[in-house]
């Protein structure tokens, strides 16, 4: 099949942007939606133009490396899924496609479809994790944990940080991301002695980052990739308002 | 073709003598320790943060020294150890069903055909428990019973249950302790954090790692970073062959420029050709997507009896099905190792038994597994696989079996390193699927993630202070640093300068191809005499008449793509070269002229029970050998049947 593609080209942070247009031919309803752009960029190669920069690198679906949004929606119509497993076969012979980067004041453009997001990682230094240096572990087993919240634990914890939330969010909240991680550490007994200072210091974090509120719009996890649960936030929320309140 | 010489023998002098058992306590007990004062004036780089890298940067970074921490990707999280799926073992013996530190030690001894050390493979059996512990204090969601204690399974080339699992997202749990381990160093000043930057070069001053040189990605600023160790933990080379499961981000130019500049490279020829993955689907197809191995506790693997047999997978009835696994190996039956099950997946499709099209793939079934269990138990267990797979393929494996054929997945071979993990240049150490050490020729499931954590959490931090304790190792030799520098520049300057007609990536796919063709699941003497032949071809073609656009002063990623390609023709070369020498089949490397009546992979311990060693030198390649002594474990033919 054949496409008509408009791309968001922006050589650096300091270029204002333009939406161009590529056609993309002999489009295989097996290729993923990836590997269509890796033909176009050939393409282009050879035609001397700069290729469109993305991000990508695990192509499984698991690194959280890539991400743009297709057609107004981040990652693409199809639900629970990321970019790089977005196949072909969902689109029509003759579709125009738009395909642009995450837009979100805290993840500035870098080039094209790339997106700087270290703000998420000094969201996570701030407070998400555990304090256990290497070597001081107690037996695994000393501690049981009750399946359901191990599972439940885990459901918060598949977060891959692509950054769609933030994307798909009206107000570009990072709560669904932080939110995320409190979350999975809130529900085991290994991270409770930190979990309040953890949520603080972590959404403390999301706000010094620029990242909007949450009003609970839900188009978060709409495009989560893993259907990282919007309840999440409300443990967040609950967590972060016990921790101001002691 | 390429000659090669034999050189001195290498031996690893740093593993204690003495019973096993107690040899890593012997070795800790003798590595020198640092004073926490002094850590704080010691420099190390840690290369790579998958669990090698960013356990090791976490742990070295809580011990106190200075830790400089590069990846290539956006953030230290994105590392490939994500995307591993079916699990971790360590020898817990949590289910009492017989297993035991040295059940472990011995099963990886078997499992990698009698071709690794040993003395490490017990020390990575007898870290394993720690790793869990580890992991599980760090809140590593890992699937639990009712009970509230953790569950564990059964994997390939093990009849014990001491497989450890976070739902089929085992890598990314354990990557996400470790990546959270080092957010934390990060934000207490321990760890500086480079993402986005690529290592171009490693710096050697008077018999010394002392540095790299790296490429900001995004300014294309090349950058000097000197230290007083080194550590790499850049991963596998699979993607030489183009097609592989590692991300595609993943290359060798980390390890390779360590090579060229003195690092041995150890048995690059063993590659893990892995039995499950999504088959190709077009001449497009820019990676292959693994099926993790923990499927074959439930799938069964067959394919029609007959020969060109196209009708649908239902309509064939039982007594029409090869169940060839379970047929040719009763004891272990679909869970047999990756090598065996990826071989004999090749040779039912060389019989034209193949299914799917062009004939190239198997199915994996779980109908069976579904009338006994229920789907709701098999969705539990491997939902989000199933619904990677009919992503992928478009097709519903609840309801028809999954197809599936052998793909590129794990290196075994890697830089030589000593028991201290250290190789040939003092100072510098390789951890993880980047060195050779632990899996011999062929690596068994869910030791991969063992292996990584237990070199960064574990081992390393311990033997790198015994380096240390030594240090500071003083100012850098300025010309040294500079003529790294020049090297990584005029390299970076010939690529641009070609302005030919390919692309990188259609070089990075002829070459693939000869590689898969003829150095793959089955290699011969006149394979890999042609591989010898076209890979210096291609890549004199590829040196007058690669395209790459753009300039080196800004986020390129054709440039990036280029100089890993240029290095992979280097590797290909030294692989095949290594491959051809070996003649003898050992685990993933099968070479035709090797095996039994059965078709089974033919070891030669009388004249290759030893580990090659490849020296780079302006002369050719030397090959230096490491005898391999098995005095635990009796060297026998490998048998699953």
């Amino acid at each position: 099949m054949n496409l008509t593609l408009r791309v968001w080209r922006q050589s650096g942070p300091d270029d204002a942007g333009r939406m161009v247009t590529y056609r993309a031919e002999d489009v295989s309803p097996d290729m993923s939606f990836l590997e269509m752009l890796d033909v176009v960029n050939e393409r282009l190669i050879l035609e001397g133009d700069d290729p469109i920069a993305f991000d990508h690198d695990c192509r499984e679906g698991i690194c959280g490396m890539c991400g743009m949004v297709i057609n107004g929606v981040a990652h693409g119509e199809q639900r629970a899924t990321t970019t790089c497993q977005l196949h072909m076969r969902h689109f029509e012979d003759g579709a125009v496609v738009t395909i642009e980067p995450w837009r979100a004041a805290p993840f500035p453009v870098i080039k094209d479809l790339v997106v700087d997001r270290s703000a998420f990682d000094r969201i996570v230094q701030a407070g998400g994790f555990v304090s256990v240096p290497a070597g001081s572990a107690p037996d695994a087993h000393s501690v049981p944990v009750r399946k359901e919240d191990a599972d439940a634990a885990f459901d918060a914890a598949t977060c891959i940080g692509c950054g769609a939330c933030v994307a798909a969010c009206p107000n570009g909240s990072a709560s669904l991301f932080t939110a995320a991680k409190i979350t999975h550490l809130a529900l085991l007994p290994q991270g409770q002695p930190e979990r309040l200072s953890r949520a603080k210091a972590m959404v403390d974090q999301m706000d010094a980052e620029g990242f909007g509120g949450c009003t609970n719009t839900g188009e978060c996890t709409a495009v989560c990739p893993k259907g990282i649960p919007l309840d999440t936030i409300a443990q967040m929320n609950s967590d972060y308002l016990k921790a101001n309140a002691k | 073709m390429i000659e090669y010489t034999e050189g001195a023998p290498v031996s690893d002098t740093k593993a204690p003598e003495g019973p096993i058992a107690e040899r890593w306590e012997k070795r800790k007990f003798a590595a020198k320790l640092v004073n926490p004062a002094n850590k704080r004036k010691l420099n190390v780089i840690v290369v790579g943060t998958g669990l090698a890298g960013g356990s090791a940067a976490a742990t070295l970074g809580e011990l106190g020294y200075n830790v400089k921490s590069f990846c290539y990707q956006d953030s230290p999280r994105r590392a490939h150890s994500i995307a591993a799926q079916g699990g971790i073992n360590a020898a817990k013996n949590y289910r009492g069903d017989g297993d035991s530190i040295y059940r472990l030690f011995y099963d990886t001894v078997k499992g990698g055909d009698f071709r690794a050390r040993e003395s490490n493979v017990y020390r990575l059996a007898e870290v394993s428990v720690n790793i869990i512990d580890q992991a599980v204090a760090q809140g590593v969601p890992f699937a639990r019973e009712y009970g509230g204690l953790l569950d564990t399974r059964s994997f390939g080339g093990a009849q014990v249950s001491r497989t450890f699992y976070a739902r089929g997202q085992t890598g990314q749990q354990l990557l996400l302790g470790a990546y959270q381990a080092l957010e934390r160093q990060i934000k207490a000043g321990t760890v500086e954090m480079f993402t986005r930057h690529e290592m171009l070069e490693l710096i050697v001053a008077d018999d010394r790692a002392r540095g790299i040189i790296v490429r900001d990605m995004v300014t294309g600023e090349i950058e000097r970073h000197t230290a007083d160790a080194v550590v790499l933990a850049t991963g596998g080379y699979g993607n030489v062959f183009y097609l592989s499961t590692n991300a595609k981000g993943c290359n060798t130019t980390a390890i390779w420029r360590a090579h060229e500049q003195g690092a041995y490279f150890a048995n690059p020829c063993y590659t893990q050709i892995h039995p499950t993955c999504i088959p190709v689907s077009g001449e497009y197809q820019s990676k292959l997507t693994l099926m993790s191995e923990s499927l074959r506790n439930d799938g069964r693997v067959w394919v029609p009896v007959a020969a060109g047999d196209t009708r649908a997978a239902g309509d064939i009835p039982d007594d029409e099905r090869d169940y060839y696994l379970e047929r040719i190996y009763p004891a272990f039956g679909n869970l047999v190792p990756r090598d065996i099950a990826s071989r004999a997946a090749k040779n039912v499709c060389d019989e034209g038994r193949g299914v799917g099209p062009g004939g190239l793939g198997v199915y994996l079934d779980f109908r069976d597994a579904i009338d006994r269990l229920g789907r709701d138990a098999v969705e539990k267990k491997y939902g989000n696989l199933f619904e990677m797979y009919e992503r992928i393929t478009g097709e519903d494996p609840y309801t028809q079996p999954m197809r599936i054929y052998p793909a590129v997945h794990y290196t075994m071979g890697g830089l030589w390193v000593d028991y201290d993990l250290q190789t040939t240049v003092p100072g510098l150490f390789v951890i993880g699927e980047a060195n050779f050490s632990d899996h011999g020729a062929n690596r068994l499931g869910a030791s991969a993630l063992m292996q990584g954590l237990a070199d960064g959490y574990f081992v390393l931090p311990t033997t790198l202070g015994d380096y240390l304790a030594n240090g500071p190792f003083g100012e850098v030799d300025e010309e040294a640093v500079a003529e790294a520098e020049i090297r990584v520049r005029e390299k970076i300057d010939r690529l641009l300068a070609v302005n030919g007609s390919r692309t990188p990536d259609s070089f990075h796919r002829e070459l693939g191809k000869i590689m898969w063709d003829y150095c793959g699941m089955e290699r011969t003497e006149e394979s890999l005499r042609k591989a010898l032949e076209l890979i210096p071809e291609l890549r004199a073609e590829f040196w007058r008449d690669v395209k790459v656009s753009g300039t080196a002063e800004e986020l390129n990623q054709v440039l990036e793509k280029a100089g890993r390609v240029a290095d992979f023709f280097d590797l290909a070369e030294l692989m095949c070269l290594d491959a051809l020498v070996r003649t003898e089949s050992c685990g993933g490397h099968f070479r035709a002229e090797s095996q039994d009546a059965d078709g089974e992979a033919l070891r030669d311990d009388e004249n290759f029970a030893h580990v090659s060693a490849w020296e780079r030198t302006p002369d050719g390649p030397v090959l230096h050998k490491e005898t391999l002594e098995y005095e635990y474990v009796k060297m026998s033919q490998r048998s699953y049947k």
